[in-house]
């Protein structure tokens, strides 16, 4: 197995942990495995979870505040385990660092017949829509949670769609169609019953009012449901209801090739375009053992970049108009059309380009690119100097903001928050500082920060970020290097045409790699970046095919909606609009 | 003579154009809005998009009339009507020129002020009508934000009123030939002004129809001509403050002679229309409990000092005399 290292930050940290936990808990760790990642996978007993966790968020060498992610695998029809313990379904828990800067990841192995998992959400309260995750898709049951029903399906599916077993498409199902009867049995499933949210119809001195906000309203930016549970104005409780948005991206991920999910990506997070590609290719590539070219870094870096301005741009004008400014979006977006008017001269296309490529990027840049951002790069600073004036200094919208769903950085670690949340509230934690990708270790920049970690405080992070994606840019066609726009590794896809014609067996390789797509070895590997919401992770599981094993999307919105009862109690609903909006989040990328 | 106050042609040539000029003020909106945002607006109907109103108007009237089955029919369908009529209804008392007008009220600023306590009424029926819950929520909005704005609305008047000593609109034109009132009851013009806001719920003071909080608030199930009619009445209120701010503090028909009394009041009307759609461009919506603090602690005040001043001014003059 072809095994490129290129990570190996934390490598010597983590080996004393593991040397440490087997010690510890002899009788509860079954396995230690690595892959190309570098993260040490610990292979645990059911029953020594929950003291492994606790260990490890408490007293451990190495803390972990942050459960990143909670997912599975059915391990069913897997081929190439390479000396995995034996498994139906295997339940993974992702923690991560801050102290120390590195992650670790935790499995527990699982039988068909016996497909119960302890909760662990006392312990880490973002478990808690994880596990419920994991049951809708897999149907793993957790004992001793809260709140185990659907999330992502409707509470009338049958079935667990991301086992090996549900279909995958519609042809492989019956044709739908909606008796009467049937649909009068769908309409009382979602008939609403406050108890069954956690909430009381009165108290000792008002009866609440219920108020379902979403899944259609201005401001829930997409199709999202808050049940609102209200005392005149104020918010009692509120509950989001997620779902919505879910397409089964990661199900579409098992029946693509590598190759053609790419385009897939660009619509996660609708707004981050190419940046979505980037983890998702990345992860193939070190899979792969692929090294791309600088260019290809540098190309990535400033698209990436690009997109973050484009993304915090209609974060920016919507927050502003969901406190009642009317005109600043339309100012913004006018600069976005700008970016993208950029972007399609690269790309060819403006949202979803889907224009990374294994290995490399679609075309070369083409003749003459540098104009429109240099033009860019001298016409946004003034814009963003009027921005301030017109809305980060204006009295009334800092008086809607300003204390507004604070919270702080030992809450914002419980919930799993990521990216400006984070950073608002103090915490100087920024991917491409900590753990540089695709070349950022080479450019100047600073992260922003803010102290209060309230609404204002996370716009004022990102006005402050587009700044320095703009110095960034500027760096990128500056120091643009010259050289090819893909590797010439033998699974760059597509492959290098110049390789093809050389003899039959260059042509029929290349017909091969074209048309099924690479065979990427059998691996497992996660691939975080720092996206516009937040961290944005790809979990790959390789089984030596043209497909994903398995894909996983750790999306940040997914985590930051979570926390939104948590910050919004007591607040009127007014505030509520005032929160959501400063959250930044894309229902696409919640629900995938 | 047929031009003069209170004659059928002018009561009809009034009514036509007030309502004609309400319904264009949506194209004039749309297109400053436009203007100030980096935008076109509404331009492919007509020349200029003059005719996007009329399009807009045979949208509306071509609609399905649809209550809702859980509405309560009769206030339902009565709701938006008052808005209307309630506005017209003030519009009798403004002396828009020597000769033009309706009536010549001695009680105009009373009159004008009771019909917008009516105009209440409108809203808050539409939103209990409704039997939605975003409704309800609107017009408990309305209903407070309406109730209390009218109270200072009507104490920044009573300066103009003392100093002119009259509640006749056309006396207090009059009473300006040697100054305009804005000179000496300025924070009465600022108070008014603001509660005038308040009072056509109009961004930044929307908050019973807050678009991001409450998706329309009181008239969030009204569709068809019922929903046009609060709509042009948002416009008509628009219309109705800018006026009185001309006629109270801004001298009415008074320029100079070269342009004949009417033009001056429109041109004076016009720039506070402008002036009332760039304020809904350019700022934010304050929160609920934040406009009501403002007003009775700051707003209430202040118009009372203010009341006070003058009447002290007017008793000392008169002592003076």
């Amino acid at each position: 197995m072809e095994v490129i290292d290129t990570t190996s930050y934390a490598d010597s940290v983590t080996a004393t942990l593991v040397e440490e936990l087997c010690l510890r808990f002899e009788n509860e760790v079954i396995a230690v495995q690595s892959y190309c990642d570098g993260i040490p996978v610990l292979w645990l007993k059911r029953d020594g979870l929950i003291i492994v966790m606790q260990y490890l968020r408490q007293s451990a060498s190495i803390r972990f505040q942050m459960l990143f992610d909670i997912t599975a695998i059915d391990e069913r029809v897997r081929v190439n385990r390479q000396g995995q313990p034996e498994s139906d379904f295997t339940v993974t828990y992702h923690l991560m660092s801050f102290t120390h800067n590195c992650d670790i990841r935790l499995k527990v192995a699982l039988l068909d017949a016996d497909l119960v998992m302890p909760t662990i959400s006392n312990l880490w309260p973002n478990a808690n829509w994880y596990e419920r995750e994991c049951w809708d898709m897999f149907g793993i049951t957790f004992a001793g949670h809260p709140n185990l029903t659907r999330i992502m399906l409707p509470p009338t599916w049958k079935g667990h769609p991301l086992r090996k077993d549900h279909p995958a498409r519609a042809t492989e199902m019956e044709p739908y169609s909606l008796s009467a009867e049937r649909q009068i049995v769908e309409q009382e499933a979602l008939r609403f019953n406050p108890e069954e949210w956690g909430m009381r119809r009165d108290s000792k001195n008002s009866e609440f009012m219920f108020l379902n906000l979403g899944p259609n309203h201005p401001s829930v930016h997409g199709v999202f449901r808050i049940a609102l549970q209200l005392d005149g104005e104020i918010l009692v409780d509120a509950v989001p209801d997620i779902g919505y948005h879910h397409r089964g991206a990661e199900k579409m991920a098992e029946r693509q090739t590598w190759h053609t999910f790419i385009p897939y990506t660009d619509r996660i997070d609708y707004l981050g375009g190419v940046m979505n590609n980037l983890p998702y290719v990345m992860a193939v590539e070190k899979m792969a053992g692929i090294v791309v070219p600088e260019r290809v870094k540098v190309i990535r870096v400033m698209l990436c970049e690009m997109f973050r301005i484009a993304s915090h741009l209609l974060f920016y004008g919507t927050f502003a108009q969901d406190v009642g400014q009317l005109s600043p979006v339309f100012y913004m977006f006018v600069d976005r059309e700008r970016v993208f008017n950029i972007i399609e001269s690269i790309c060819g296309a403006r949202m979803h380009p889907g224009w990374f490529r294994i290995g490399g990027v679609a075309q070369d840049l083409p003749n003459g690119w540098d104009k429109a951002i240099r033009e860019l790069l001298d016409f946004m600073p003034a814009r963003l100097r009027d921005y301030d004036s017109m809305v980060m200094n204006n009295g009334i919208l800092k008086r809607r903001t300003q204390g507004v769903g604070a919270y702080g950085v030992k809450e914002a670690m419980d919930w799993g928050i990521t990216g400006s949340g984070l950073r608002a509230c103090g915490m100087e934690y920024d991917f491409r500082k900590q753990r540089p990708y695709s070349g950022y270790e080479n450019f100047e920049f600073e992260v922003p920060i803010a102290v209060n970690g309230d609404c204002y405080d996370r716009c004022a992070v990102r006005v402050e970020e587009i700044r320095q994606s703009l110095r960034i840019i500027r760096q990128c066609v500056d120091n643009m290097p010259s050289g090819p726009y893909k590797s010439a590794h033998p699974l760059t896809t597509p492959p290098l045409k110049e390789k093809s014609k050389l003899d039959i067996e260059t042509l029929i390789n290349h017909f091969l790699s074209v048309s099924w797509g690479p065979v990427i070895p059998p691996n497992e590997v996660t691939m975080t970046i720092e996206a516009t919401k937040g961290l944005s992770s790809y979990y790959l599981v390789s089984d030596g095919s043209t497909g994903s094993y398995r894909t996983r999307i750790r999306t940040p919105s997914f985590a930051h909606l979570q926390m939104i009862p948590q910050i919004s109690r007591g607040f009127m609903v007014a505030d509520l609009i005032a929160i959501i909006a400063s959250i930044d989040f894309v229902m696409a990328d919640v629900d995938r | 003579m047929v031009w003069e106050v209170g004659s059928p042609l002018s009561i009809g040539a009034i009514l036509f154009t007030v309502i004609i000029v309400a319904a264009m003020l949506i194209w004039v909106e749309r297109r400053l809005l436009g203007l100030w945002q980096e935008r076109l607006g509404p331009n492919r109907v007509g020349p200029f998009g003059l005719l996007q109103v009329v399009a807009d108007m045979i949208k509306i009237f071509a609609k399905e009339d649809w209550v809702p089955p859980f509405a309560d029919k009769f206030s339902f369908v009565l709701a938006p009507p008052i808005i209307m009529f309630v506005i017209l209804m003030s519009f009798t008392v403004i002396p828009f020129a020597p000769g033009v007008g309706v009536i010549d009220s001695d009680v105009g600023v009373l009159f004008v002020l009771a019909m917008a306590s009516l105009g209440a009424y409108s809203v808050m029926l539409g939103g209990l009508a409704s039997n939605n819950k975003y409704a309800l929520l609107g017009s408990l909005r309305a209903a407070a934000q309406m109730v209390s704005y009218e109270v200072f609305m009507g104490i920044s008047l009573l300066g103009v009123v003392a100093l002119t000593g009259s509640f006749n609109l056309r006396d207090i034109v009059i009473a300006q030939t040697d100054g305009w009132f804005i000179i000496p009851q300025f924070i009465g013009f600022l108070i008014f002004m603001i509660a005038g806001i308040a009072e056509s719920h109009r961004l930044p003071f929307d908050i019973p129809e807050a678009e991001q909080e409450i998706v329309a608030g009181y008239h969030t199930e009204y569709s068809g001509m019922k929903f046009g009619m609060f709509f042009v009445g948002e416009y008509l209120g628009v219309l109705l403050i800018s006026s009185l701010l001309v006629v109270l503090f801004f001298g009415g028909w008074l320029g100079p002679a070269f342009l004949p009394p009417i033009v001056w009041f429109v041109l004076k009307t016009s720039f506070f229309i402008a002036f009332f759609i760039l304020l809904r461009a350019a700022i934010p919506r304050p929160r609920y409990d934040q406009l009501m603090t403002y007003g009775w602690l700051f707003l209430l005040p202040l118009s009372l000092l203010n009341l006070m001043i003058t009447g002290a001014f007017v008793l000392w003059q008169e002592g003076g005399m």
